[in-house]
């Protein structure tokens, strides 16, 4: 790896400061993806803002029947999670499937929002459950935080501080394993909240994770696998690869979801 | 620079290492413990777990320096003097290896597994051995044999 300068800070005005004082500095949370890709040269920040230490940073509590996950809870923590097991079950099945269980020990639900691979998980569950993502400058509906492939609406220097999810009527993931990567080769996350129902994809879109929005009406109307069944999938802007071509992928789609109903 | 402390298979040890040096490096170059293995780039393959503060990470993937005052067991750590952990055991009277590269991770990974099933109750089946295996590849066995390596050191733990 490229020489670095390794902080761990103590607050998050001292992560600030020290976000702002690096040349190129970075926070740095569980490092399974950070530092993977340091290792690869795919990424050399001059400083590297440790955000676990941070009180407040990590950890779950439930208010009536909403989830607050602090940023630098692991992946391990969220699927182990009481709260989380009794109000989102589906939310702990989600992070109980990241990776292997060295992984999940070290990854952070803040560290894979905000690096948003278009194959991470928990970008469809949290786009699925209307989550606001909590920033230590404001408060971001997920429907605006994820734009793009590994992009977000995060602006330089801001830290995500914590998630918050309201408990769903009724909700499942499925995901399609890529077995090298064990990444979602397609992964459909499906909910019945507040908000309605709400169907999102991820491992499928160039764009990154997306709702799909003919899914969602056919299952608004009849939440039952069946109802996907009329449900046209197009594969227009669908990822295609040595895993999976986009016709691949828009199958994969429908029949996940289908399952994912059938497992809510 | 960072000058950083912790404890090693019930030794504190201590050095002055750059901030970019992975746990792995540090046993390895600065500690001379070289049964935790590196076999990828890309924090893929598992032969460099070792348990931190209890908990099985990739030592390839974990930064020395933000481990000030981390408990770390090794696989050299793990045996009792000459009597062998029953993992160790366990892999050694099923075949659970062939050329050995893989060994040290796995049989990090297996302690943490069955520790975890027995502090949760929950029974360790074949399927779920495999399952959580994902993060260790093996080159010769086929697996096999590893699986039932671990069952059998579950039953013995
Ligand atoms: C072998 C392997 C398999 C994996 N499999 C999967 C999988 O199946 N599914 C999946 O979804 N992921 C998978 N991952 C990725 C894993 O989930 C990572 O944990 C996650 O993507 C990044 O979280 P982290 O805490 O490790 O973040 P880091 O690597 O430390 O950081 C990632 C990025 O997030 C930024 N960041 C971290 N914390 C914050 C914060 N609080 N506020 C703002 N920015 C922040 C960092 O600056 C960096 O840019 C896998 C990784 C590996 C190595
Ligand atoms: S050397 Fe750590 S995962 Fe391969
Ligand atoms: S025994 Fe050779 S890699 Fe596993």
């Amino acid at each position: 790896m490229y020489p670095t300068k390794y902080h761990k800070a103590a607050s998050i005005d001292d992560a600030v400061a020290a976000l702002n004082a690096g040349e190129d500095a970075k926070l740095l949370a569980g490092g399974q993806t950070l530092i993977a890709a340091m290792k690869q040269h795919l990424a050399a920040p001059s400083d590297l803002i440790d955000v676990r230490a941070i009180d407040g940073m990590s950890g779950v509590s439930a208010d009536g029947d909403t989830l607050v996950i602090g940023a630098a809870t692991t992946h391990a923590e969220v699927a182990g999670n009481a709260d989380v097991q009794r109000l989102c079950p589906a939310l702990a099945a989600l992070a109980g499937g990241i990776g292997d269980p060295a992984v999940r020990y070290a990854g952070t639900i803040g560290g894979s929002i905000a690096n948003n691979d278009p194959s991470a998980d928990y970008p469809a569950g949290l786009l699925a459950l209307g989550a606001t993502i909590v920033t230590n400058t404001r408060e971001i509906a997920a429907d605006d935080f994820f734009e793009g492939l590994f992009t977000t609406a995060l602006e330089d220097g801001e830290i995500i501080t914590s998630v918050r999810v309201n408990a769903p009527k009724r909700a499942a993931y499925i995901k399609f394993r890529q077995p090298a990567s064990l990444f979602a080769l397609v992964g459909v996350f499906v909910a019945d909240g507040a908000g309605g129902v709400r169907v999102a994809v991820t491992g499928a879109g160039e764009d990154g994770v997306f709702r799909h929005a003919g899914l969602e009406e056919a299952l608004s109307a009849d939440w039952a696998s069946s109802a996907a069944d009329s449900v046209s999938v197009d594969s227009d802007g669908l990822l295609s690869d040595i895993h999976g071509s986009a016709a691949y992928r828009a199958n994969l789609i429908k029949v996940l979801t289908k399952r994912a109903v059938e497992a809510s | 620079m960072t000058n950083i402390k912790m404890t090693v298979n019930g030794k504190s040890v201590s050095g002055e290492v750059p901030d970019e040096t992975l746990l792995s490096e540090f046993l390895r170059e600065n500690l001379r413990l070289t049964g935790t293995h590196v076999g990828c780039d890309t924090s893929q393959c598992g032969a460099c777990v070792v348990h931190v503060n209890g908990k099985a990470l990739k030592a390839c993937t974990t930064l020395a320096a933000s481990l000030e005052g981390a408990e770390v067991t090794t696989i050299e750590g793990l045996a009792n003097g000459g009597e062998l952990h029953p993992m160790q055991q366990a892999f050694n009277d099923n075949h659970g290896l062939q050329c050995g590269f893989c060994t040290p991770g796995m049989i990090m990974t297996s302690v943490d597994m069955v520790n975890r099933y027995k502090a949760e109750g929950k029974e360790l089946t074949e399927e779920a051995i495999r399952d959580e295996l994902e993060g260790n590849i093996c080159r010769c066995t086929g697996y096999h044999n590893i699986v039932k390596s671990v069952e059998d050191a579950a039953a013995k733990m």
